[in-house]
């Protein structure tokens, strides 16, 4: 959808992908509530998560299928991988399923911007983001909360330990900052951001060599396609990694949040 | 019209989020998360947690057969030993048996030995005792026979009687050199 309407822009004039790429009309409304695309992928996301899993993990045999080697491969590099390194036992078993549903959630909602047909990565609307960050962001705090009192998480948060006494003033406000008030914050924005970059570099080259072959009548305009197609593949296999790298810092992000929430000094 | 640009801006604009994608976003995750703790983890763990089990169950299974059969050598090594140790002390009896028992029949042969020849003096003795006393009987019998000859003849003549006297002696000198030239023969004779 987002590819036809700006097509037909790019059949009159040079296309001019942006921001508006990202603003989907709604598909259809439910009670004059506007359902748009990303809302649909993201319940979807969930259906999809939820069955693959469920197929892999159902039999949990001691000598796995191929189906539920893969599954535990998925599971335990998020279990032993990144909870259990950042976050230490015995304390990471409790948050391993937590850890575990974003890793696939942000995975699906990444690898859509791939997929055909789907081919929008959820996480390009910054709404999603900042809900799985504000999820972090309570959960890592509670964590500390529950384990240090609330005046005690706020002092190991903000308080590194030897320093000289007349920086305290100026470190404690910035360490407040930075690990109380902008983390869910960069979480967001990292994950977003990539993800709108990415989506927006491909609109670029695909509308861009599609222009340039068809509508254009500059020289270059051919060679130029080509490059474009080019290009549009080299950054196609470049967002295949950066869709899984993203799942997996956001993931690992979170969990060294709640290692931190939880250490008795760092 | 003021308002629907501002709002078009406002959409325009990626940093702005939608409330309702946050709330969607929320909810979704919730459930998958409910979903994932559920289902899902719990029977990746529940295989894990097998697999180890299994694994060190297996272990230790192992483990206690080997020790079983490490029990098992042992005791055999040790019939086996003790087989041996009561197989030469056997031996070491029989030979100690087998050497009495030459000792005795050795010493039961040399008893008879001594026996037979105690019986062969005794029996030589006896005969000699009884050649003893029959030489004494004829010895007074030829007495005798001597002193009726010299009562016979002495009257008569002193002359005579001492000839009588000398023939004896002199037969009574044959008989003791030809004893001693022949003693069996003049002892059994006598």
């Amino acid at each position: 959808m987002t590819l036809a309407g700006a097509a037909i822009r790019a059949s009159e004039s040079p296309p001019q992908p942006g921001p508006a790429d990202f603003n989907l009309p709604p598909i259809f409304e439910v009670a004059g509530f506007g359902i748009t695309k990303p809302m649909v992928l993201v319940v979807l996301s969930a259906v999809i998560a939820f069955g693959v899993l469920y197929t892999m993990s159902r039999r949990a045999a001691v000598v796995p299928g191929r189906l539920q080697f893969a599954g535990e491969a998925m599971y335990g590099f998020v279990r032993n991988g990144i909870a259990r390194e950042n976050i230490g036992a015995p304390d990471y078993h409790r948050y391993v399923p937590y850890l575990f549903t974003i890793f696939v959630f942000v995975l699906v909602n990444n690898y859509y911007g791939m997929i055909p047909f789907f081919q929008f990565p959820t996480m390009s609307r910054i709404g999603y983001p900042l809900a799985l960050a504000l999820i972090a962001w309570v959960v890592y705090n509670v964590a500390g909360i529950a384990r240090h009192g609330l005046l005690g998480y706020l002092r190991l948060q903000t308080l590194p330990p030897g320093l000289p006494a007349w920086i305290v003033p100026i470190i404690v406000p910035l360490e407040f900052l930075s690990n109380i008030l902008l983390r869910p914050l960069t979480l967001t924005l990292r994950l977003f951001a990539t993800m709108f970059a990415g989506h927006l570099l491909l609109i670029l080259f695909a509308l861009g060599g599609e222009y340039l072959l068809l509508h254009s009548d500059n020289a270059l305009a051919i060679p130029g396609g080509i490059l474009s197609f080019v290009m549009f593949i080299a950054i196609s296999f470049l967002e295949l990694l950066i869709m899984f790298l993203q799942a997996y810092v956001f993931t690992l992000l979170t969990a060294m949040y709640i290692g931190l929430a939880l250490a008795d000094e760092h | 019209m003021s308002t629907d640009v501002v709002r078009a801006a406002e959409d325009l604009n990626p940093l702005i989020p939608h409330v309702s994608e946050i709330v969607i976003g929320l909810v979704v995750f919730g459930i998958l998360f409910f979903l994932i703790v559920k289902f899902v983890a719990p029977n990746f763990e529940k295989a894990y947690a097998d697999r180890t089990k299994a694994i060190e169950g297996g272990i230790s299974a192992a483990e206690t057969k080997q020790a079983e059969a490490d029990a098992r050598l042992a005791e055999l090594e040790k019939q086996l030993a003790d087989a041996r140790h009561e197989a030469a002390r056997i031996r070491e009896e029989a030979r100690e048996q087998g050497a009495q028992i030459v000792a005795e029949m050795r010493e039961q042969a040399n008893r008879e030995a001594e026996r037979i020849k105690e019986n062969g003096k005794a029996t030589i003795e006896a005969e000699r005792q009884q050649a003893v006393t029959s030489l004494r009987a004829e010895v007074g019998t030829l007495a005798t026979a001597l002193a009726g000859r010299i009562v016979g003849e002495s009257l008569e003549d002193d002359e005579r009687a001492n000839r009588v006297v000398d023939r004896f002696l002199a037969d009574l000198e044959d008989l003791e050199t030809s004893r001693q030239a022949a003693p069996g023969v003049n002892g059994g004779a006598v």
